[in-house]
């Protein structure tokens, strides 16, 4: 029975013919598992998973002012930004509070081709168009879908049906002709694999999902599976590991302010993120290896060794690539030292836990060899 | 063996109901990968949380489907959850139970009405 409040994506008849579960996230209709979370995990880590991400938002940004226009929504620097190429950055609130997280390319000579997080793309298409002025304009591309492909056979899968998709890097885009038709690529993901992702026209959603789900190398993978594999990636999930009350530096995403944006404190609460970041934030999202007893979920207390609460998990669960259980929140900074020992409470009982780096499990980006 | 509602099953040897999660529980879960079976000697009312289960995504009580004491808890849970997806009306029970009133009981769906139950579910 679908909830006939939630949106679909040109997938639903997909999924639901693979014997999908599904369940409502960002508004839509979504596979959270099919053959099962453990399982879908283990075989993106060692083959290809195929992912709907058709929820999510995508738009373009065009226009001779396209780029300095959405510079003053976010701390990248998209000037300098190399055709082909994409950066992930931050939609800041006035107050430098992270609105949302997002990916931003120059994928064609045409502007910005943008995706953000299914649950706040009405907010953020709104702030984007209400923010922007002169020759910039937002188009949503609500006739798309975007699937990505990850794990460390993706290349190979996707270098049989395009020998070029293989020579992009980690972070490169572009617009081609990919299963016939025009295509957004991008060499990223949020897995911590190698793989791409992929905007189709909707119409051809269906017979590019199939045609790539008949290599043996790929299997459909869900929602359940994406939040277990991006945990072990260490990269947060916006409305629980980051949010509007959250800023750059506690949410330990500082590589996202480029040097010219700091040099010139010109984006939406510079002042605020600079000073955090020169005295020190007041807390820092931090990953955590709960050592014992049972997982540690979302909204989890954590306490430092004398039992005296700190902070808060974000997001936690069990790590199937390392077998134990893992959790990213917010602690002071002077908790945050690799190997301090903290405690997270889990139904009243106090479990013990360390501070230890992010991502868990090494992320496996294709980096190009750089040339002689 | 008995039924409840929230898909706990129940099965009474002399006065001493064993009790796990349904097959069905079990599927809707998922992969189980931790359990938390409670203490012998603790005493439960009907309905009370009594036990968790965790699958990859989420944690969920397992409510008591009798009031009793607990005399033992599945320790063999603790090291291998996926018991509860492999066996779960067998090897996966959770608690046996030392139930107060056997007529507890009768309130509790048998097989049949259970599975009619599922299926307006």
């Amino acid at each position: 029975m679908t909830d006939q409040s939630l949106k679909t994506t040109p997938l639903n008849a997909a999924h639901r013919a693979l014997g999908a579960r599904m369940v409502g996230f960002g508004g839509y209709d979504m596979p959270v598992q099919y053959e099962g979370v453990l399982a879908e995990h283990r075989w993106t880590r060692e083959h290809a998973g195929l992912f709907d991400v058709s929820h999510m938002g995508q738009c373009k940004i065009t226009g001779a002012d396209a780029i300095a226009q959405f510079e003053r929504l976010v701390p990248g620097d998209y000037q300098i930004l190399k055709a082909g190429k994409q950066k992930y950055s931050l939609l800041l609130n006035a107050e430098g509070g992270i609105m949302d997280d997002l990916m931003a390319g120059k994928p064609d000579h045409d502007g910005l081709y943008v995706v953000v997080n299914a649950g706040n793309k009405d907010a953020d298409f709104a702030h984007l168009k209400a923010n922007i002025s002169g020759d910039a304009t937002l188009t949503i591309l609500d006739d798309r879908a975007l699937l990505a492909i990850q794990g460390p056979e993706a290349a190979e899968v996707m270098a049989a049906h395009e020998p070029v998709l293989a020579e992009f890097g980690f972070m490169d885009c572009a617009r081609l002709m990919l299963f016939g038709v025009d295509c957004y690529v991008s060499r990223s993901g949020y897995t911590g694999e190698d793989g791409y992702e992929i905007s189709v026209p909707a119409a051809d959603a269906e017979r590019i999902w199939n045609l790539l789900l008949s290599d043996a190398r790929v299997k459909p993978i869900g929602l359940g599976a994406r939040d277990s594999l991006r945990l072990e990636a260490g990269l947060p999930l916006h409305g629980h590991d980051i949010d509007a009350s959250t800023d750059p530096v506690e949410g330990a995403l500082t590589f996202a302010l480029s040097k010219s944006r700091k040099e010139r404190a010109d984006f939406p609460g510079a002042d605020r993120i600079l000073k955090a970041q020169a005295d020190g934030p007041g807390r820092v999202r931090v990953g955590l290896h709960v050592k014992e007893g049972a997982p540690a979920r979302e909204g989890a207390e954590i306490a430092d060794a004398e039992g005296k609460v700190v902070g808060k998990v974000t997001s936690g669960g069990p790590s199937p690539t390392l077998g134990k259980n893992i959790a990213m929140g917010y602690v002071p900074p002077a908790m945050a030292e690799l190997g301090t020992e903290l405690k997270v409470i889990v139904r009243g009982k106090a479990a013990a836990a360390e501070v230890v780096a992010l991502p868990f499990v090494a992320s496996r980006y294709y980096r190009k060899p750089k040339a002689a | 063996m008995r039924f409840t509602k929230d898909h706990e099953w129940v099965r009474l040897e002399g006065d001493v109901a064993t009790v796990g999660i349904s097959k069905h529980a079990a599927e809707a879960l998922g992969d189980v990968v931790f359990v938390e079976t409670p203490e012998a000697g603790r005493s439960v009312s009907k309905g009370d949380s009594f036990a968790v289960v965790e699958s990859v995504k989420a944690a969920s009580d397992v409510y008591a489907p009798v009031a009793g004491e607990v005399v033992e808890g599945n320790a063999a849970l603790a090291n291998a959850p996926e018991t509860v997806n492999a066996d779960p009306e067998g090897e996966g029970w959770f608690a046996k139970i030392k139930v107060s009133d056997a007529s507890q009981l009768d309130e509790l769906m048998d097989r049949a009405a259970y599975d009619q139950y599922l299926a307006t579910l």
